[in-house]
């Protein structure tokens, strides 16, 4: 297979294939969680649940003092990552067209030299992360392969991305390819590992806030 | 009687896994900030306290029963199953380190609630005869003698006659048709019946209707706290009858935590109805009262105080102003500690943990969280709301050699309070 | 056709001064990134040279090889180049036609048989010869026969290295390339629809001075296909500042800003256009104001679409998506149906738990 044969095919039935794993993984996973259901609370109510639910949504992503002080380093440079990984993805015009595609929306992308350097902070942050996890006692005990997995497959865009912008070793319609496939990868893996959390957690923080909020709690 | 079986403790678990469960745990990347925000990890750095990992039994069978590639995996024999031992195993983290205080709910970044499924992981263990023994203890003696530590209604009655005497007042029990049935827990009967004292001298001098009852005077629920929602049922159930049959517009619960939570949260999911009367904590009453302008207040309390927020009134009870409001009419010099409100630390003795012998020491071991908050204040004296709280703190003090009275707020009120 | 003379003595007859013979010299070698040590050696090369024969065989094609050759507009020294390249073979350019015109291929090739350079422009049948045939011979015949006795075989055009447009989907004639069916020769591959006049030349001086030149894995000369259009394109500044033209006439377009978001295919592309430029380096079609088509890449005909940026998916991405959420509900449904009935089967085998149950041991 040549590389642009192997571009094509990326760019094709393969990229295709991923999203209808994707989606349909995605939608199965909501549908196994919500379909498990919960027993109406029969208490008076304080609060109210679906305020105190829409107010967490929002609110966990604000971490208190008490939370920064101890868990400081685990707080930031998961920010540094998470916020590097959205303008990487959906700030550069490349990509943005690809969701334009999907969706037609379209909005404005930052020039690529800016999305490289962020690129490049995003590795930085991502392999501290890393270290992190192996180094620190809790989060070593509580870490397993999929946790290890699921950091692969999210350096690894990254790194093909790198690699395709700044045309190293490889020829351009491989390095884009294998940048693709790279996040095909992702994209295949997400709904089955804890990638799935970028979607869950919003349940999630909804619950944690629902079961405060009815009791007159802000969390 | 069957008896308890890792059949039954693993039915239960299956039954208590819910949606919000599901998205606990679909969530959860291993970030381990919750462990940064229990104590019983703070104070020992010991990483299997780390809450989530209080979990994992749970988590297998979510896992295992409730997910494709989980069901596969196991059907495939590419994952083990859970195991008995894996109950027994977990035992002294599910019991002996969580007090249920909530504070890891409160600081996981995906919004993970981790004690709601702490609680409902309590329902296989107990099934499954992994509960602590000092615990099935206290429960046995709730269900069958009315009291966790064994206090009859003639022991109450002293405590009473007592009272009237003291102060001159009268008691009211069994009154048909007074506004509020109010319940007790057994520590305040023991330990501190002053508490009957001042809730009589209050609503005295607010002219507030109340009563006791003879048949259900106890209202903290050990049912809650091994894990058994069966028990729980039939202990709150009591509490229930007794309001109906005396048709009253609301129960107060005591300065107690768990009671609050297992009367006003818990009982009508328990008991599978809601309750055709209010739920009130001792101190919602009172802050109504105030508000009222029905408290009037002879002088203030001179010392330096603070406030220890018990977890099941505040952070998981949501009763966070209205101490504040009574404790700034009673006392001028009121210090918040750092943390204080819905952050507050635990003081280590809820959940069970202080009914717990095998966690005595562990337990003191955490009081040092709290210690290291009551140094960073200068007070004088620490008010608090809930008699668990009270026992625990004092001991802890004595431990470490700390000079500082724990009041109560109910009976700061009641010394302050204007003679009628 | 005299063929004894050299080309330094052919060009000195022609009255072409030594000063335009090195000028040309030193264009080509600069094309090539050679240094300027490099030129005398070209010089003192070509004017020994003798001229070779040359068959150019043409299949599959459209004659925009030959057309853009023979327009170009460089000095006319490569006209005259090719009028002195002995050029025994070639359908447009020869003046003989018919049989007459196979006797002059088939004498040349015996002549020169292991020397002559055989240059092909086309695509060919693989299969089913009768596609095409020239005076009665498959394309297919033609090409093993002649390749046998060249020296070095130049594939000219895009249809001739890759298959070209007759390769396209369906490709109904089945075309294939010429290094499809060569396997025991050097090929040099020079694509593009067509190629750059100058790179053509460029390649057969290289070829002629130097011997083989270094191939690119898809067998092109590394001095005219080494870098890709985008990393030489005047146009790269707004790339990279992320300023693109969204339509053909719009602000954007009008200003000159990349054309990525239209098509363009020069990030995958490598070829001269972006330096050498056309016509004589006037302009090329991104300055033009036109997307690249990557007409120098193998199967640039179904490479996803000349319009569709690079990035973007070639298939109906947003219907697929579609279709799996609704696949996705129909499963879920299903699954979390019995992910139900399994709680409320554990529900219902639930055992009230009493004081005594928690007493014994299990």
């Amino acid at each position: 297979m040549t590389d642009t044969e192997f571009l094509l095919w990326v760019r094709g039935p393969a990229f295709s294939a991923a999203t209808f794993i994707m989606c349909a993984g995605l939608v199965i996973r909501f549908l196994e969680i919500f379909l498990l259901g919960r027993k109406a609370d029969l208490a008076e109510a304080r609060g109210s649940a679906a305020a105190g639910g829409f107010r967490t949504l929002f609110r966990r992503s604000i971490p208190d003092a008490g939370s920064f002080q101890r868990s400081g380093f685990t707080i930031v440079s998961g920010y540094i990552f998470h916020i590097g990984l959205f303008i990487v993805i959906f700030l550069f015009v490349p990509h943005i067209l690809v969701f334009e595609t999907v969706s037609g929306l379209s909005w404005p992308g930052l020039p690529s030299n800016i999305i490289d350097a962020t690129n490049v902070v995003t590795m930085i942050a991502l392999l501290a992360v890393l270290i992190h996890r192996v180094k620190d006692p809790v989060m070593r005990m509580l870490s397993e392969f999929n946790d290890y997995l699921v950091w692969f497959v999210t350096f690894l865009p990254l790194l093909t991305g790198y690699l395709a912008f700044h045309r190293v070793a490889l020829s351009a319609p491989m390095l884009i390819g294998l940048h693709i496939l790279s996040v095909e990868l992702l994209m295949v893996l997400f709904p089955f590992t804890k990638l799935s959390h970028a979607f869950t957690l919003w349940m999630a923080r909804w619950y944690n806030g629902a079961i405060a909020g009815y009791k007159g709690v802000q969390s | 009687m069957s008896g308890p079986s890792f059949q039954r403790g693993y039915n239960a678990l299956k039954e208590e896994i819910d949606a919000p469960t599901a998205a606990f745990f679909s969530s959860c990347v291993h970030c381990g900030m919750c462990a940064e925000a229990c104590l019983f990890f703070t104070e020992t750095r010991d990483p299997k306290y780390t809450p989530i990992h209080k979990l994992e039994p749970l988590r297998k069978v979510w896992k295992q029963e409730y997910t494709f590639w989980g069901k596969l995996g196991k059907a495939l024999g590419l994952s083990r199953p859970l195991t008995d031992q894996d109950l027994a195993d977990w035992e002294t983290l599910a019991y002996d380190s969580c007090t249920l205080c909530g504070r890891c709910s409160m600081v996981c970044p995906v919004g993970n609630d981790i004690t709601y499924m702490i609680r409902k992981m309590r329902e296989g263990m107990a099934a499954a005869g992994h509960a602590p023994k000092s615990l099935i203890g206290a429960t046995r003696r709730a269900v069958t003698i009315g009291s966790p530590m064994g206090v009859k209604l003639p022991a109450l009655q002293a405590q009473i006659r007592h009272t009237e005497k003291e102060f001159d007042i009268k008691v009211p029990v069994d009154v048909e048709g007074a506004e509020y049935l109010c319940t007790l827990s057994s520590m305040e009967i023991m330990n501190f019946p002053e508490y009957i004292g001042s809730i009589a001298r209050i609503f005295s001098l607010a002219k507030v209707s109340w009563t006791l009852s003879s048949k259900a005077f106890e209202a903290t629920n050990s049912g809650i706290q091994i894990g058994v929602s069966d028990i729980a049922a039939e202990l709150v159930q009591r509490i229930v009858d007794a309001a109906e049959e005396l048709k009253v517009k609301a129960v107060i619960s005591p300065e107690c935590g768990h009671a609050y939570m297992a009367i006003r949260w818990d009982g009508p999911n328990l008991v599978g109805k809601p309750f055709n009367f209010r739920v009130l904590h001792i101190l919602e009453l009172l802050d109504e009262l105030r508000a009222q302008g029905r408290l009037k207040m002879k002088d203030k309390e001179a010392r330096k105080v603070t406030y220890h927020d018990p977890c099941q009134i505040s952070r998981r009870g949501g009763i966070i102003d209205q101490p504040r409001k009574l404790i700034n009419m009673v006392a001028d010099n009121f210090v918040e500690m750092p943390e204080a409100g819905k952050m507050n630390w635990c003081c280590g003795a809820g959940g069970g943990v202080s009914s717990n012998e095998r966690a005595d020491d562990l337990r003191l071991k955490t009081f040092a969280r709290k210690k290291a908050q009551l140094d960073a204040i200068n007070v004088d004296a620490i008010v608090s709301a809930c008699s668990n709280c009270r026992i625990h703190l004092e001991e802890g003090l004595e431990e470490y050699h700390m000079e500082l009275p724990l009041l109560s707020l109910t009976e700061t009120i009641a010394e302050h309070l204007a003679e009628e | 056709m005299s063929k004894d003379k050299t080309l330094g003595e052919t060009l000195q007859e022609r009255g072409i001064s030594r000063r335009s013979f090195l000028k040309f010299c030193a264009t080509t070698a600069s094309m090539m990134a050679l240094p300027p040590a490099m030129i005398p050696v070209i010089a003192a090369t070509l004017e020994k040279l003798r001229r070779p024969s040359v068959i150019w065989l043409s299949f599959q094609e459209c004659t925009g090889c030959t057309e853009s050759l023979t327009r170009s507009h460089s000095a006319t020294i490569e006209d005259l180049i090719f009028d002195t390249i002995s050029l025994d073979y070639h359908h447009t350019l020869q003046a003989a036609s018919g049989s007459a015109a196979e006797q002059a291929r088939e004498e040349a090739m015996q002549e020169n048989y292991g020397n002559y350079i055989l240059v092909v422009d086309g695509s060919i049948p693989g299969e089913n010869n009768g596609y095409s045939t020239i005076a009665g011979i498959s394309n297919k015949d033609m090409l093993l026969e002649v390749a046998a006795g060249a020296a070095a075989i130049v594939a000219v055009g895009s249809c001739a290295t890759f298959g070209g447009i007759p390769h396209a989907d369906p490709n109904p004639t089945g075309a294939v390339s010429v290094s499809d069916l060569v396997k025991d020769k050097a090929i040099v591959n020079v694509p593009g629809c067509p190629p750059i006049p100058a790179v053509i030349t460029g390649v057969l001086v290289q070829f002629l001075t130097f011997g083989l030149p270094e191939l690119d894995q898809l067998g092109r000369p590394a001095a005219f296909y080494g870098n890709s259009i985008h990393d030489r394109c005047y146009r790269r500044p707004f790339y990279d500042k992320g300023l693109f033209a969204n339509s053909f006439d719009d602000e954007g377009a009008k200003k000159g800003w990349c054309l990525f978001k239209l098509g363009c295919k020069g990030p995958t592309t490598y070829n001269a256009c972006a330096t050498t430029k056309w016509n004589d380096g006037t302009s090329f079609p991104i300055e033009a104001g036109h997307p690249c088509l990557g007409c120098s890449e193998p199967d640039f005909w179904d490479a996803g679409g000349f319009y569709k940026a690079l990035s973007i998916p070639t298939e109906d991405i947003g219907k697929t998506a579609v279709y799996a959420g609704a696949a996705g509900l129909i499963a879920g449904a299903a699954i979390g149906a019995s992910l139900r009935a399994r709680k409320q089967s554990a529900v219902k085998n639930h055992e009230r738990v009493t004081i005594d149950d928690l007493d014994q041991e299990s």
